[in-house]
């Protein structure tokens, strides 16, 4: 039976551009969110977002490159550079392993903002760009990073909106085990601050409307909870097959050892009040792993902050580990990141893994009231060392999809 | 900015190319290394620019830095 290991890291988050400088704010419990800069937001509802604003486009993406593609591809890119150096790969030197590498990145929307640059561009009766529709079609920053490092395994991308990043590195485990590849570069990328996006969301009732503090406005299971924070960002994880990694001294940051998926069948943007689709996806999951549910430790929750999301979750949580969720500790790192759409899922796969290889649970900030009936341990306010051998990663989306994965500690 | 300037400088700008590469004779495919979704974009380039208007079927007569450049001049005379 194949196996399969994380062997790279990449990120650029609301935190900062790097896994390093990312980790570091998350356990100094900072939050990422912010006044929007990006773009005006006199005409909007909402003005507070986590964008990455020390990500310098130049130092990752070709100049003549940018005009053709946009921002999540660009983030992509970053956070996949990083994460193939962290690795030690070098495709330039092992080209039978190009074959054997594939890529799947998820993204749940594409760039919002160029659709709405070229819809103007047609009011106004001008020419559209050439390279509007492969700029802003999702599967783009697979596209990219296939072409970029010249990978020639399967490409595409994971489209389940807020668990894009999440079925990604789930479904590309798959492509390991059953012998399709033996590297995936795998995660999530989003990028969609634009009117349209804050808009759209806001006509949700999706959003927090804390304009005026925007450090406390994302605060998962609070009581003052309104609404999640719009964020971009993105995160790639290098899976590798175990012997393979082994083989050639690989850094070897943690295992993928489950995988569960589900649908709720229920409603297109609210949960299913009692969590039964995420109840499924997490069991799922464990029996896939074959692990107990005592097993697990730490579960980095989906916990967007929004008033019904928090509680499904919660009760889903609790159906599923029973008596022992009172021993787990559950956080959400959206409370410091904000939510990254569909870079979500791999971001926080990414700091789950960095929660196994540091043995501390990051932080929930901002739960200053928690509506809390089910005892579990919120990491309120500060990180808390202790033993975390196995932990879960959360990911739902609208159209009612979840994904959860779940990582141990290597060795 | 003459109009030659300004070709060259929106050349440099979308194609990526260093500026003492762009020749009056020089083909945007063969050397400047356009592709055709580039030739579009440039095309766009210059009408947002030079505020004319390039027709779908004039674009495959734009083949040189020249081309360009005379048919600017051209459309621009026509315009005044």
């Amino acid at each position: 039976m194949r196996k399969v290991v994380i062997t790279g890291l990449g990120a650029v988050t609301p935190l900062g551009t790097g896994v390093k400088k990312t980790w570091e704010a998350i356990l100094n419990s900072t939050s990422g969110v912010d006044l929007i800069q990006a773009i005006p937001t006199d005409s909007l509802d909402i003005k507070i977002a986590g964008e990455v604003n020390d990500f310098i486009t130049d130092e990752w993406v070709p100049k003549k490159e940018q005009k053709k593609t946009s921002r999540f591809i660009h983030l992509a890119l970053a956070s996949t550079k990083q994460a193939i150096e962290s690795a030690g790969l070098d495709f330039e030197k092992e080209e039978h392993l190009k074959e054997r590498t594939g890529v799947l990145i998820g993204a749940g929307l594409g760039s919002l903002r160029i659709i709405e640059q070229n819809a103007t561009r047609l009011n106004q009766q001008k020419r559209l760009s050439p390279f509007f529709i492969p700029a802003v079609i999702a599967n783009s920053a697979s596209g990219q990073v296939s072409i970029h490092w010249g990978l020639r395994g399967p490409n595409f991308s994971t489209v389940s909106a807020c668990a894009s990043g999440a079925h990604a590195i789930g479904e590309s485990s798959r492509w390991i085990r059953e012998g399709i590849c033996d590297v995936v570069i795998s995660g999530g990328s989003e990028s969609v601050i634009s009117p349209l996006a804050f808009q759209g969301f806001h006509a949700m009732r999706a959003l927090s409307t804390r304009n005026e503090n925007p450090q406390k406005a994302s605060r998962p299971w609070d009581k003052e909870r309104d609404g999640f924070i719009l964020s971009e960002g993105a995160a790639t994880l290098i899976l590798e097959e175990e012997e393979r990694a082994k083989k050639r001294n690989a850094p070897i940051y943690a295992k993928l050892i489950g995988y569960g998926a589900s649908s709720d069948a229920y409603h297109i943007a609210a949960p299913e009040p009692e969590g039964k689709g995420a109840t499924l996806a997490m069991k799922t999951a464990l029996q896939s792993a074959g692990i107990s549910k005592e097993e697990v430790d730490y579960i980095n929750a989906h916990g967007t902050s929004t008033p019904a999301g928090d509680i499904a979750e919660s009760k889903a949580i609790k159906s599923v580990f029973k008596e022992h969720s009172s021993k787990l500790k559950v956080s959400s790192t959206k409370s410091m990141t904000g939510h990254t759409l569909g870079a979500a899922g791999a971001i926080e796969s990414l700091f789950s893994i960095l929660s196994l290889c540091d043995q501390v649970a990051p932080p929930t900030i901002n739960l200053d009231n928690p509506d809390n009936e089910y005892n579990f341990n919120f990491v309120p306010h500060h990180a808390q060392e202790g033993k975390i051998n196995i932990a879960l990663n959360n990911s739902f989306g609208f159209g009612g999809t979840n994904a959860c994965l779940l990582f141990k500690k290597y060795p | 900015m003459n109009i030659e300037e300004k070709v060259t400088s929106l050349i440099v700008d979308q194609l990526g190319v260093e500026k003492d590469k762009v020749k009056p004779e020089s083909s945007f495919v063969d050397d400047l290394g356009a592709d055709s979704m580039d030739i579009v974009e440039l095309v766009m380039a210059f009408e947002d620019n030079f505020s004319i208007q390039i027709p779908d079927q004039e674009e495959g007569n734009i083949r040189t830095v020249q081309d360009a450049i005379d048919f600017i001049k051209e459309n621009q005379k026509a315009n005044s």
